[in-house]
């Protein structure tokens, strides 16, 4: 059995890295207690917390952290019509964090991911964990059989052609979860004891080339390299779906990433996934997305940038415009989504006019 | 982990050392039960020291000079005399570990039967074509993660099962001389498969295939003109490795890599190594865009067509880059007929 650390008396990191360039982005719709765990790592820095659901609630936020929230009313009001674009009554209203935030990196965790123990029963400082991915370079033309090079005690191995050596700048640092895997609901049906025990000591960059499930319950990226791409879609309330808004994030983050010569990592940290939801409730969400995911996978495997796309605002238009004309024959979801990736953009560059390309 | 029929396995081993003795007695409980070939690189000239208690067949210069002629005999020369058993073996799977190798021990102090780990590593499907964030998916207590496409969770056959090393890690010459001290600690505890046209560096050093599906991708081809009896001199395996996972690809199978750990010993000094030209390196470099751009022709359905087909574009483009390609080409086409004269007979 695997059981979350304890981390009081843990003494917080008198130099915390990055702590005036990363914002860390929260959607909740309960409460934000499991932050008082995360105190020793995550206090240095700024919270942006955006509060789904009912905007009359208060969402109480443990002393001592330095945050803004946002609640549906402030969404609408920033983003006046363009808050179509952002979820109601989903996780995926996380993306709201993105758009708003003023930093170079995000790191996203959802309010039910306590701190994971190391093997040796350390307490994983998750976020710590993620800046280095983000740090370091990535390798995604040529797989490194011992994982991560760039990690003390590892290298390149023979064979390796030193011309790769160099790397590609990171993107996105995708860690993983101990305890509540994160399954779908068919799967949770069929095996709802199973924990996740295995704590494999590895990050790795995903090839060029390569899909991956992205899952948004443990996961920093470069605002700067890669932030307008991380739109989650449209899911929830008013939606045929959910569940797919990390995802679907994921596989255009993939497919712009490759193109732009980026890496995405995957692998350490790890946190503690506490709540397992609902699996009735979860094969709802998901039901269709299990159904369209078999045409949407093909689409994203063959989707080609033009060499005219160098900037990821460039290549997600590209990409709606694909989205359009290729998957909306499967269902007019796909037509609405394709606008909203649109109007997301538009959204991101009056938010952030600087990164315009 | 599932029983293995035994009966379907064959270790190779090229003994690059005469003495195998210790090699062999640290592996008994692990080699216990299985046949094993012993393969003797022609250019040792000491007579091999094989403990007993072992169900083995041995192999020198003079049984590799009656199966495939004297003039092809070099072609197994060094460490890839392994290559002649996995010529003439007659099972489904096979394992092969270098002769400097012994059982690891896992985080819990359990020695690693590699084994068995590479065998069920080669029983179980692989995912080539999605990745799978929680790796092998087949594994006790994993399963496919939320979003990976239900179309692609029963996998692809799995080819080639591609080991690691703790203590010394298979470095290449220079880095390993400049961190002389550097050992490999990190236990990852994984296995998972190479993604759908991902280039990998295979290493020889302990690696199990199916040889009923891939055996003859398996080429003992490139062989560097100052190539050596240690690995930082050589770069068989990798190109080998290049060659057996473009084939895969192609004809929908996967390689997999991690588990099972051996634990690697010193031999031979990095230093020392670096002293020879280090041609390696500029081969790699060729190979890589020459294989990142090959297309095999879909008419190339079996695995002895595919090495026929590589070899010819191996000549063709890379030809003229470098004399050790023309003569990888030439070997791989040797190969094959090799192959197909020894197993035809059946």
């Amino acid at each position: 059995m695997v059981e979350p650390a304890n981390t009081v008396g843990v003494p917080m990191n008198p130099t915390p890295l990055l702590k005036d360039e990363l914002d860390i982005v929260i959607p909740t719709i309960r409460n934000l207690d499991f932050l008082e765990m995360w105190r020793p790592f995550l206090q240095p820095y700024h919270l942006i917390i955006v509060q789904d659901g009912d905007p009359s609630k208060t969402i109480a936020v443990p002393e001592g952290f330095d945050y803004e929230l946002y609640n549906r009313n402030d969404i609408n009001r920033i983003l006046g019509p363009k808050a179509s674009c952002i979820s109601f009554k989903d996780s995926a209203c996380r993306c709201f964090g993105y758009m708003v935030s003023k930093k170079k990196y995000i790191f996203t965790i959802d309010d039910d991911c306590f701190v994971a123990k190391d093997p040796s029963g350390k307490a994983v400082n998750a976020l710590e964990q993620h800046i280095k991915n983000l740090l370091c370079p990535s390798s995604p033309f040529f797989f490194n059989t011992l994982y991560d090079p760039y990690r003390e005690g590892a290298d390149f191995v023979r064979g390796y052609p030193f011309s790769l050596r160099e790397g590609v700048s990171t993107a996105v640092s995708h860690g993983l979860w101990l305890n509540i895997p994160d399954y779908d609901a068919p799967t949770q049906l069929v095996k709802p004891k199973e924990r996740n025990t295995r704590y494999v000591d590895a990050v790795l960059t995903i090839p060029k080339g390569t899909l991956f499930p992205m899952c948004g319950m443990n996961l920093a990226f470069d605002r700067e390299l890669i932030g307008p791409a991380m739109y989650f879609g449209l899911m929830g309330d008013g939606q045929p779906i959910g569940r797919y808004d990390d995802m679907w994030a994921g596989w255009c983050v993939k497919v712009i990433c490759d193109h732009l010569g980026l890496g995405v990592k995957t692998g350490l940290p790890y946190i503690y996934h506490s709540k397992a939801s609902n699996p009735f409730v979860n094969l709802k969400k998901e039901y269709k997305g299990i159904f369209w995911q078999e045409d949407i996978i093909p689409f994203f495997q063959s989707a080609k940038l033009s060499k005219e796309a160098v900037t990821v605002q460039q290549c997600y238009i590209e990409l709606s415009k694909m989205v359009k004309e290729k998957l909306s024959p499967i269902d007019p979801y796909f037509d609405k989504l394709a606008d909203a990736m649109v109007t997301w953009i538009e959204a991101w560059d009056e938010l952030n006019p600087a990164t315009k390309a | 982990m599932s029983e293995i029929n035994k009966n379907e396995v064959d270790i190779v081993i090229g003994a690059l050392n005469a003495d195998l003795t210790q090699f062999l007695n640290s592996w008994k409980p692990f080699f216990s039960g299985f046949h094993l070939i012993v393969v003797k690189d022609p250019e040792l000239k000491q007579e091999l020291n094989i403990p007993q208690g072992f169900d083995v067949d041995v192999y020198s210069k003079t049984d590799i000079d009656k199966v495939v002629g004297s003039s092809n005999s070099t072609m197994f020369s060094g460490y890839s005399c392994r290559y002649f058993g996995y010529l003439i073996s007659k099972k489904k799977y096979i394992v092969s570990i270098d002769d400097d190798c012994v059982p690891a021990k896992d985080p819990k102090g359990f020695l690693v039967d590699a084994v068995s780990q590479h065998v069920n590593n080669l029983e179980n499907p692989a995912t080539p074509l999605f990745f799978n964030t929680l790796y092998d998916p087949y594994c006790e207590g994993a399963d496919f993660v939320r979003g990976y496409p239900f179309s692609l969770r029963s996998g692809v056959p799995c080819a080639a099962s591609c080991g690691l090393w703790l203590n010394l890690a298979d470095l290449d010459a220079p880095t390993q001389a400049l961190k002389t001290e550097q050992r490999n600690t990190s236990y990852v505890d994984a296995v998972m498969t190479v993604p759908l046209k991902a280039m990998l560096p295979i290493s020889g050093i302990n690696i199990a295939f199916n040889r009923e599906l891939v055996g003859p991708a398996l080429v003992p081809a490139l062989r560097l003109a100052g190539e050596g009896k240690v690995r930082w001199e050589t770069l068989e395996d990798v190109w080998c490795g290049m060659c057996l996972k473009h084939i895969s690809d192609h004809l929908g199978y996967g390689v997999k890599t991690g588990l099972p750990y051996v634990w690697r010993n010193e031999r031979g000094d990095a230093v020392e190594s670096l002293r020879k030209k280090w041609e390696g390196m500029k081969l790699m470099e060729k190979s890589v865009p020459f294989f990142e751009s090959l297309k095999l022709p879909e008419t190339a359905l079996k695995v002895e067509d595919c090495v026929i087909e590589l070899a010819k574009a191996v000549k063709e483009q890379l030809g003229s880059e470098d004399p050790a390609f023309t003569q990888a080409a030439d070997a791989m086409v040797k190969w094959i007929q090799l192959w197909n004269s020894v197993n035809s007979s059946g």
